[in-house]
């Protein structure tokens, strides 16, 4: 029988010592969704659970004075569809929070920890990848920041150095024009982890996309940041020849596995549809109005 | 549309009316389930009990070199660890009870706890008994196990390659003319089963369709994990709690195991939280047993769901070729039929029953039907819900289905015209009595669902399908024994465990024939030393038999009563007559309960009891309609409407008739669609948890409309046939039809995964 330790540092000082001290030994414990599962089914042994509740930046979303966001790391996901402001500027981060789990598990799963879960599948972060999301770091030797899509580097692996945490995430406001869209394949209608997932957002001018990013999830060892894709549409009309350019670009970036969850040639049609999917429903947000696909 | 699916519709094609047969009364255990009193397997705590856990097998395939326990055995909290060596050698022992009863001890004791050899990806190695379950799992850890990996072999078609790899070393084909084979091999047993000339048969035939099927492992899915607690006396006497399928066979596999008299084993039948088939056999009573011999105290064990997934016994995946010869109008004249089954790691595949379904529904004058059961690094598979009817049957009605298209006939004319009937041949059984196919075929096409044309929509693929189904059934043995208490009520005990609400349709059946309400019955469960002998809970027996039990245990009060009362009214017994629940002769009568009193003063107390095997089951069908919409970019299928018509005999207790049903719809298009185990190519199974074995969420099925068919079961009082299984046949056939309808894509696996549709229509393309 192992015995565990729980700290709940108040400051994010506090917080990065104990991590310190402990090195890969210690984790930050956000809404435990992913965490005390895993240790549970022996999949990770953490000795000391360092609890990321208690410290305000972790747990702050708001608006800055340029117009950026602030979401905390251990900020849950229902707090994020219940934010009008925040929901009516990142609606790709917000569809994939409604998504994760049940209602109840969306009461403490948090993006920050979805993020350093480091899953390929993980649903927020191919969103916040398509929102321009930089992650800010505290640790030993001071505070960095890192943009969302060079955060992960292998399943369940991550740039975060032992001694170092996840402070919180800086949303860019959103351009006039924009909109953004995240959906997901499943094989069921619930209950099942992404098969791939592709976020999309959109900068229009008129009928004109003047700035586009794409991302897919499930489809590398890491989610991806399909650059080339979004860049293909720019100066292009919103149409579906242009959507299907960048589909095809997006298919081609994806480097999936066979596993238990798809095969690599489901997975490579589904990044041709989903990106398509995602297209459309960012097109439809950047118009006022709302995506219409289904799953 | 708004069906209201609580309330099904029922059709009669019999004339009888019963006072309490076919109400819907509140179930006897329904509250105690819905706040939770009900005891379960896991709410048995004794003082002093010790936990149990087991080692597993890494390996699917792999000679075990050592096994060292000295470190387990030497942590503080520790208190047993057993291995194999801890059984009994089975020696050349058959096994008894069960629903395979007759296969080798030898392999049942080896799936226990692996002898020499390890069969699957975890497989049982170890077990340890601790003082609590956190100090077990740690000890298994402390387990040193050498092993000599060998490769392993996964699906038939390479285990019966000639040059496969041998998993056990003796094992000779047992053949279907009763020779054995010389060589070993991992084919443990051909049948054949043949009727008319077949080679006549095709010569006859305008249209010969041929097709190959392929099946992946599916589990039951049972939401609750097996448990035991064993508590073995010093004297000798054991005692086992459990969740199973039937206490007695529980009782009869821990007396052949442990090699123990059958008179010192004691099996409490706990509620069971499903089973499907499932719980039919022992896993953990065995281990807890020797743990608690070894300790003097109780030992309690649990499977988490992964254990489940692993190491129980799900239902076979493996191969189905079907072929059948038509006349251009539309008659059949010959099938053909090939079924090769994986019995996992040891033998005793559900194949014979596959063989036995696969052409039931049809009247088919000429017809060959081979089995093979064949042993694969896979966990020893069991029944599922109609063990072998689903594959086979997937399988006869996808082609029944290309045939209709091919000649253009309707799907319904085309089974009607070919429809199995009273007095036609079955496979290896006498002729069939009077079966419901055509009164179900009926309902089906008159059906809402049926008579309503698909709705199109606009860049939707949508289609719609149909399929037969049959399940034979079995008999087996039950027995009740029914006390008349002073007030008139009456305590019933009875052997089957409840998992069907087979309590209440039990008391139904009582009440009718004594002439009570079923309100002053009170049916319990009871343990294998408090009622007779009584088999599985399977085959849909239990409101056949055990129901038949109860009506027999009912008649035999009713004519203590009589006798009782002949005394007390001083009037020869048969001149007292029985009519809705009173007794009368020459001006006096007496209610059931009235009688209870006046026979109490004179100390008399009715016992009713019986112990039957009855052999006139009567097989079930049910006809599925199936429409569904295919996203032809992904491959997705969803279900948007379903009907289920089925032939019930006389429906006892239709909520759960209903409810049968519809549970079966869900396994079936749950198998369908997603559910397989996922297995990489060193054996290793990928997804044991319910989150990547992919069973339907409430979110993933549509209301199911239901149709009960009446058409009695001659070989019952009360015309019931079994219900609970046949409802799982059809769903994978009416989805592949259906899918077929809307794509024109033919699916020849289970499952139709979206990936698998998805490929299909690229390779159409």
């Amino acid at each position: 029988m192992r015995a565990i330790q729980y700290a709940a540092p108040s400051t994010v000082e506090d917080a990065v010592a104990i991590l310190a001290e402990h090195g890969s030994d210690a984790r930050m414990l956000a809404g435990g969704t992913d965490l005390i599962v895993q240790v549970r089914e022996d999949a990770r042994d953490t000795g000391v659970f360092v609890d990321a509740k208690k410290i305000p930046e972790l747990m702050d979303l708001s608006v800055n004075a340029d117009g950026s966001t602030t979401l905390g790391a251990a900020v849950p996901c229902h707090q994020l569809y219940n934010n009008a402001q925040f929901a009516a500027s990142y609606p790709a981060v917000v569809d994939a929070a409604r998504i994760i789990g049940s209602t109840g598990i969306q009461g403490r799963a948090s993006v920050g920890g979805n993020l350093c879960n480091s899953g390929p599948a993980g649903d927020t972060i191919p969103p916040l990848i398509v929102h321009s999301a930089v992650c800010n770091i505290a640790g030993p030797d001071g505070e960095r920041t890192v943009a969302v899509e060079d955060f992960c580097t292998a399943p369940g692996r991550n740039v975060l150095a032992d001694g170092e945490l996840l402070v919180s995430l800086t949303l860019p406001k959103p351009p006039a024009g924009s909109g953004s869209h995240y959906l997901r394949f499943i094989p069921r209608n619930e209950m099942d982890i992404a098969v791939v997932g592709a976020g999309a957002s959109l900068v229009l001018d008129g009928e004109s996309i003047t700035a586009a990013r794409i991302s897919l999830g499930a489809v590398a060892p890491t989610p991806l940041f399909v650059q080339a894709a979004g860049d293909a549409l720019i100066g292009l009309t919103a149409n579906e020849d242009s959507f299907a350019v960048a589909a095809d670009i997006a298919r081609d970036a994806a480097s999936p596995i066979d596993d238990m969850r798809g095969t690599i040639a489901h997975r490579k049609q589904l990044s041709y549809v989903l990106t398509q999917r995602a297209l459309r429903g960012a097109r439809a947000r950047a118009q006022g109005g709302s995506p219409t696909n289904g799953h | 549309m708004a069906v209201d699916t609580r309330v099904g519709q029922t059709i009669k094609h019999h004339d009888e009316e019963y006072k309490v047969i076919g109400t819907r009364p509140i179930r006897h255990d329904g509250l105690e389930k819905v706040t939770g009193e009900a005891r379960y397997g896991s709410d048995i705590n004794l003082p002093g009990q010790l936990h149990g856990k087991v080692l597993r097998s890494p390996h699917a395939h792999a000679r075990i070199v050592s096994i060292d326990t000295s470190g387990a055995e030497a942590l503080d909290g520790v208190r047993a660890v057993i291995t194999s060596a801890a059984f009994p050698d089975p020696g050349d022992k058959l096994t008894g009870g069960g629903e395979a009863p007759g296969l080798p001890l030898k392999f049942k004791s080896a799936n226990m706890l692996a002898r020499g050899k390890v069969h699957y990806h975890g497989h049982a190695i170890a077990a340890v008994a601790a003082a609590n379950p956190h100090v077990a799992a740690e000890a298994l850890k402390l387990i040193d196990v050498e092993y000599e990996v060998l490769d392993p072999v996964l699906e038939v078609w390479d285990a019966m390659k000639p040059d496969a790899p041998v998993i056990i070393e003796d094992l000779y084909t047992a053949k279907a003319d009763g020779t054995t084979a010389e060589e070993a091999s991992n084919v443990a047993a051909e049948m054949l089963y043949e009727v008319g000339d077949v080679d006549a048969g095709f010569a006859e035939a305008d249209l010969v369709v041929d097709r190959e099927f392929t099946f992946g492992v599916v589990h039951q899915g049972y939401i609750e994990t097996h448990n035991a607690t064993a508590h073995w006396l010093k004297d000798g006497h054991l005692h086992v709690w459990c969740s199973s399928q039937g206490a007695f066979t529980i009782r009869q596999e821990l007396a052949d195991l442990l090699d123990h008299p059958i008179t010192k084993i004691h099996v409490v039948p706990m509620e069971i939280g499903g089973g499907f088939g499932g719980k039919t056999t022992a896993y953990l009573e065995p281990l807890a047993a020797l743990l608690s011999r070894q300790t003097g105290h109780p030992v309690k064990m649990a499977m988490d769901r992964a254990d489940v997934l692993k190491a129980t016994g799900p239902t076979p995946g493996g191969y189905v070729r079907v072929k059948l010869g038509v006349t251009n109008d539309g008659m059949i004249t010959a099938g053909y039929a090939n079924l090769a089954f994986d019995a996992g790691g040891y033998p005793g595949s559900v194949v014979g029953a596959g063989c036995r379904c696969v052409f039931a529904p049809y009247n088919m004058p000429n017809a060959k039907v081979e089995g093979f059961d064949v042993v694969v690094n896979k966990p020893k598979t069991h029944a599922y819900r109609a063990p072998g009817a689903t594959h086979a049957e997937f399988a006869s009605e996808t082609v029944v289905d290309e045939i209709c298209r091919t000649l253009d006939i309707d799907p319904v004319e085309f089974r009607l015209k070919n429809s199995a009937k009273e007095g036609d041949w079955q496979l290896a059984m006498p002729p069939y009595p009077r079966i419901g196919h055509i009164e179900c075929m009926e309902a089906a096409r008159d059906s809402a669902q049926w008579q309503t044309p698909l709705e199109t929509a606009p860049g939707k693929k949508r289609g719609r399908g149909i399929a037969s189904g049959f399940w034979f059934n079995i008999g087996f043995t039950s027995s009740v024994t029914a006390k008349l208490n002073s007030d008139g009520s009456v305590t019933l005990l009875e052997g089957s465990t409840d998992i069907g609400g087979t309590r209440t349709s039990i008391a139904m059946q009582f009440a009718e024939t004594l002439g009570i309400s079923v309100e002053d019955v009170d049916p319990i469960v009871a343990d294998t030393d408090s009622v007779g002998q009584t088999d599985v809970t399977g085959g849909s027996r239990v409101t056949f038999a055990t129901g038949l039990a109860a009506h027999n245990a009912a008649n035999d009060m009713k004519d203590q009563i009589v006798e009782g009362l002949a005394d007390l009214w001083d009037v020869a017994a048969d001149s007292i007559t029985h009519a809705d629940g009173t007794f009368s002769a020459n001006g006096n009568s007496a209610t059931v309960g009235e009688a209870a009193g006046l026979l109490e003063e004179e100390g008399v107390f009715p016992i009713g009891k019986n112990t039957v095997t009855p052999t006139r089951e009567g097989g079930a069908f049910a006809v599925h309609i199936a429409d569904v919409e295919v996203d032809d970019e992904t491959g997705k299928v969803e279900v948007l409407r379903y009907t289920a018509v089925q032939d019930a005999g006389v429906a006892i207790y239709p909520p759960y008739v209903e409810g049968q049903m519809q549970g079966g719809v869900v396994q079936g298009v749950g198998w369908a669609l997603n559910e397989e185990y996922v297995y990489d190519d060193d054996g290793h199974l990928l997804n044991a948890s319910l989150l990547d074995y992919r069973m339907p969420t409430a979110l993933d099925v549509p209301n199911i409309e239901t149709i009960i068919v009446e058409v009695p079961n001659p070989g019952h009082p009360y015309g019931v046939r079994g219900v609970g299984e046949v409802p799982i046949v059809p769903p994978p056939a009416a989805m592949a039809n259906a899918i077929h309808d809307a794509t024109g894509v033919r699916m020849s696996h289970l499952p139709m995964s979206p990936a698998r549709v998805q490929a299909a229509l690229a390779a159409e393309a």
